[in-house]
């Protein structure tokens, strides 16, 4: 791994055909990234009724590897990587002693005694320290991997469709949440049915120098569809309505799984220790601190990230992330509220009483089931 | 990015024609690209006293929330209407069609402070 420059963001291998492509380019934890290319409401809504590329090549890929790949994994992580079956995959996270989320991550069974952990950018350097802390006595090594990685994914009702005569997998009996090997167009790729946009749709780690490559054709077999490019901006709002949590919002050192309503990913029946464990079980157990919930503003303002939200005017959460949804046509938000409000504000019509302080003026907002949007289409088991 | 030669522009982004007392405002090309899609603006009803320099109405894009800056004292006479069911128009077209806001001028004289296209052009090239 080459020490990245602090005062330089990191390229991925597919800066060069964003640029070209006339991006708008962004810093996000420490990677120059496509934030747009257009407009970011129509990558949005390409990706809902057709599909969408992304790069993702920024996120952190750790191999853990070795006979005592799946103990470490059941020991450092909230979830048991032990009981999945190579070629499975899950969503899980990595928690603090304390209970509090360090990362939510996915983890993928390469095999027997290999395992892909994928984690956020931002977080990347931190699993990778509190992983080899953790793994210390098991057989395993843990290396970081994510220079040696593309991640491109396909999203949307259409993916399946443009990228099905691309590769030799056959994607009819890819299930939700699998990786298989294969290629695209020739290059080797692991190819997973997995993304963070409320479609269905495909991740392809590739080698870096293939990159390029599978970009251009996916993008040239799925012009037709409908596929575009797709930025940031358009991913953030898309796992927003999907109701998805993203890490630094929903997601926190200061939160456990439980907070964010994702107490599922904890598995307190597995044998021996984890890290976390007497915390966690008792989160379970304690009535919840807060509660994630669902806002849609009764107004045209947005309400974002920090600002209060308000009952009987006074402030009792915060928002964690808002935005305008290009879907719904009106500004939606998930809050972290206290429990009183949120039974309270969920019962029953609340008129003005529930609100969000927009920049100092109180806009009535709705309480309303997560997620926000949910597909149609059927999604593959 | 445009800066058209016969408006005047704000270090706020904001571009400015006056004609006849009243002066047509808007925000530029350089600024609705920095703020991607734009999703609502917010100006105050018409006969709201405004001061240059003062904060008097918003801008929604996906991302950021921005303040408008009245770029003249004045009063304003109309806020664009049509932005208000299509406010892509000030992404599409920032000097026609997604004007903001009309404001009829304090006084006679040439408001001061305001840049030239090619003042207005180094700010934005010195922010790159």
């Amino acid at each position: 791994m080459t020490t990245p420059d602090a005062t330089k963001p990191r390229s991925t291998p597919l800066r060069g055909v964003h640029e070209q492509l006339g991006a708008s380019m962004t810093e996000f934890a420490g990677w120059l990234m496509p934030l747009r290319y257009r407009s970011e409401t129509a990558e949005h809504q390409a990706v809902r009724a057709s599909a969408g590329l992304f790069d993702l090549s920024h996120m952190g890929e750790i191999i853990v590897a070795g006979p005592g790949a799946a103990s470490a994994l059941d020991y450092a992580l909230a979830g048991q990587p032990s009981s999945m079956a190579p070629g499975r995959a899950r969503y899980t996270m990595i928690c603090a002693a304390d209970g509090g989320v360090l990362d939510d991550l996915i983890v993928y069974r390469l095999d027997d005694e290999e395992f892909l952990v994928v984690a956020n950018a931002a977080n990347a350097a931190v699993v990778n320290s509190a992983l080899r802390e953790r793994a210390d006595g098991h057989d395993t090594r843990i290396t970081d991997r994510t220079d040696d990685y593309a991640l491109i994914a396909i999203q949307g009702p259409a993916a399946a469709g443009i990228l099905g005569p691309l590769t030799d997998i056959p994607l009819d009996g890819v299930k939700y949440y699998t990786s298989h090997r294969g290629t695209v167009d020739g290059r080797e790729v692991l190819l997973a049915r997995t993304g963070y946009t409320g479609e269905d749709g495909f991740e392809l780690f590739t080698q870096p120098g293939d990159a390029e490559h599978i970009w251009m054709t996916l993008s040239a077999a799925g012009a037709a569809a409908g596929l575009v490019p797709a930025g940031l901006a358009a991913r953030d709002t898309l796992r927003l309505e999907a109701g998805m949590p993203l890490y630094g919002n929903e997601l926190g050192p200061d939160t456990t799984p439980f907070d964010a309503g994702l107490g599922r990913v904890v598995k307190l029946d597995k044998p021996g220790d984890f890290v976390g464990r007497g915390a966690l079980a008792a989160a379970a157990q304690a009535p919840p601190r807060r509660v994630l919930v669902g806002l849609r503003s009764g107004t045209r303002r947005v309400p974002r990230h920090g600002y209060p939200v308000l009952w009987d005017g006074q402030p009792r959460g915060t928002i964690t992330s808002g935005a305008p949804s290009p879907t719904l046509g009106v500004p939606i938000a998930m809050a972290y509220v206290e429990p009183e409000v949120a039974a309270e504000a969920g019962a029953a019509e609340t008129g003005d009483r529930l609100a969000v302080d927009i920049r100092g003026r109180a806009e009535p907002a709705q309480m309303t089931p997560l997620p926000f949007y949910h597909r149609i289409h059927d999604r593959p088991r | 990015m445009t800066v058209p030669e016969n408006l005047s522009y704000t270090a706020e982004h904001e571009w400015v024609a006056i004609d006849g007392g009243v002066a047509s405002v808007g925000i530029t090309d350089y600024a609705q690209q920095a703020l991607g899609d734009v999703v609502y603006v917010s100006v105050p009803p018409s006969g709201t006293a405004v001061t240059a320099g003062e904060p008097f109405g918003e801008v929604e894009s996906t991302k950021s929330v921005s303040d408008l800056y009245s770029p003249v004292d004045g009063e304003v006479l109309e806020g664009n209407t049509e932005i208000d069911d299509d406010p892509g128009l000030v992404n599409t077209d920032p000097y026609g069609a997604g004007w903001l806001v009309r404001i009829r001028l304090a006084d006679d004289s040439d408001p001061p402070g305001l840049l030239s296209a090619e003042e207005y052009t180094a700010l934005t090239k010195e922010a790159e």
